[in-house]
């Protein structure tokens, strides 16, 4: 490896990115307290398998899946609800952000005039602002302002996600071919039609398939912020952890598991329906 | 005069001069095929006619107006007036041909009807026709993905033709279109143009073409014009001086590849 006739040039540069890899990584495994041998102890093992022993079978006395049904359509019915508040938001501010709409871009080869680009900054760092808040924060507030329930949920929702949904949307519509709509634009059509009849054909799969994964997400987070008292499935789960249900923890993960599926396979049908 | 340009250039932003101070007169209802080697600033030209681009120096009056004098919501008023056939025509692929074809009266449809348009075509009947008299009537409902670059072309053209503009510019039109075709799409447009009325400019890259079309040829070299006289008055001299290129003169003739080029959907 060190003889002359073996010798890469690169390998000196990968060496030492590696290291520097190395040198990165281990602040932030000792920032973030990571301490795989606390796994391995025996105390914490037997704990954990104790709880997870549990989970067989899952619940599934009428009652309980009457609570859990009931749980279930109120975790869609705020990530519905928070995306669709979130798509109000979401699509004109995407369409402000995003320079596909800029007429002065279609009369200079693409690049959008000074005044433009300053007027979008506005609505990006709105955007930012909106995402840069975790929804489980929002929820908390929210839960003071509107009370416990999924309402604070849908709010919390509707705000993060509309930041996301807004800067992807931006993003989106600037990835494609912008030419259709500028000839558009050049033979005198007003921005909004121009952009419906020149970029959204190009986009409109991944707008969907996008929207759908976010809406995925969208009952994730619901159920992480049914934690902190918003409602729906993730309410549940937290009461049945902590009063050591594994059975019925047990129900409401393969419930969810049936919802992710669910959702892949809508987008997957959109999809096929679109292309 | 409804084209006029007063010493206009026009530099790109890689720093490539396109035209170089041209001064240009074009009246009403005229028909004139501009031709020239390429890059010599033939699309430059039209896009500048179209007032897609902004001339860097000089000044551009179309239809009377001064275009980059007037508010942007009167320039597209004005744009809306004016039709530019482009040489690959950029439609998205998915969109159906006839949406493509009543995309042509955007600049004159509210925002209301050319959503619902979207929706639903409107006017179905007035697309056929625009279609049909470029021998595509039976692609109407096909997507934009299915077709040729010819076919496209002709898109394009029908899209203008129904957009019924008062000066339509066409930027290399028949390129991808076989011979027979092109002479018969030439015509079709010259037809058109003679009886709306309509100013009709066209670069071409076919000389014959030219010639036998158009009554007024403009010889564009090097973004400049060489000469700019009657189709009668164009000799053997004008042309070779025209295409003259030093680069290319080799000893032994080549015989040079024919390239169709299919512009992409």
């Amino acid at each position: 490896m060190l003889n002359a006739a073996s010798r890469d040039p690169a390998a000196l540069p990968r060496l030492l990115l590696t290291l520097l890899a190395i040198a990165l990584l281990w602040p932030g495994i000792q920032l973030s307290e990571l301490d795989l041998g606390v796994l391995l102890r025996a105390d914490s093992q037997s704990e954990m398998g104790r709880f997870v022993a549990q989970f067989w079978p899952p619940a599934h006395d009428e009652a309980f899946i009457e609570l859990l049904v009931k749980a279930t359509l109120q975790t869609l019915a705020i990530a519905t609800a928070g995306m669709a508040l979130a798509l109000l938001l979401a699509i004109p501010a995407g369409l402000l952000a995003s320079r596909a709409l800029s007429l002065s871009a279609a009369a200079r080869s693409g690049r959008p005039s000074r005044l433009g680009s300053l007027l979008r900054w506005p609505v990006r760092g709105l955007l930012i602002f909106l995402r840069s808040v975790p929804e489980i924060v929002w929820a908390l507030l929210f839960v003071r302002a509107v009370g416990l329930g999924p309402a604070a949920g849908v709010l919390a929702i509707a705000i993060t996600y509309s930041g996301m949904l807004g800067k992807v949307y931006a993003e989106i519509f600037e990835s494609t071919d912008q030419r259709p709509a500028h000839a558009l634009m050049q033979a005198g059509g007003g921005r909004l039609a121009s952009f419906a009849y020149g970029i959204l054909p190009n986009v409109s799969a991944e707008l969907l398939s996008y929207t759908v994964y976010r809406w995925e997400c969208a009952i994730r987070a619901s159920v992480v912020m049914g934690f902190v008292g918003a409602g729906g499935l993730g309410q549940q789960i937290d009461l049945s952890i902590r009063m050591f249900a594994g059975g019925e923890v047990a129900s409401m993960l393969l419930t969810f598991l049936l919802l992710v599926l669910a959702a892949d396979q809508l987008s997957r049908l959109l999809r096929w329906r679109l292309t | 005069m409804t084209l006029r340009l007063n010493h206009a250039s026009l530099h790109h932003a890689n720093g490539v001069h396109a035209l170089r101070g041209v001064d240009l007169q074009i009246g009403g209802g005229e028909q004139v095929a501009i031709i020239g080697p390429s890059g010599a600033g033939k699309s430059s030209l039209l896009n500048l006619l179209a007032t897609a681009v902004r001339p860097s120096n000089g000044d551009i009056e179309v239809l009377g107006e001064r275009a980059w004098h007037l508010s942007a919501r009167q320039r597209q008023r004005l744009r809306a007036r004016i039709g530019l056939v482009h040489q690959a025509p950029p439609l998205p692929p998915r969109q159906r041909v006839v949406t493509a074809v009543l995309a042509g009266k955007l600049g004159q449809w509210n925002l209301g009807k050319s959503l619902l348009n979207l929706l639903h075509p409107l006017d179905v009947p007035g697309a056929r026709a625009a279609l049909a008299r470029l021998d595509l009537g039976d692609k109407l409902f096909s997507q934009c993905q299915q077709l040729s670059g010819g076919q496209l072309q002709r898109v394009g053209i029908a899209r203008v033709l129904y957009q019924a503009p008062e000066v339509l510019l066409a930027d290399e039109p028949v390129s991808a279109m076989d011979p027979v075709l092109a002479g018969h799409t030439l015509s079709i447009l010259s037809r058109h143009a003679r009886e709306h009325n309509v100013t009709l400019v066209a670069s071409l890259h076919a000389v014959d073409l030219a010639l036998s079309h158009f009554p007024r040829i403009i010889g564009l070299r090097d973004g400049q014009i060489l000469f700019d006289c009657p189709s009668a008055e164009v000799s053997h001299d004008m042309l070779d001086a025209l295409y003259a290129n030093e680069q290319l003169q080799s000893p032994v003739p080549v015989v040079a590849p024919l390239t169709v080029q299919i512009p992409r959907c």
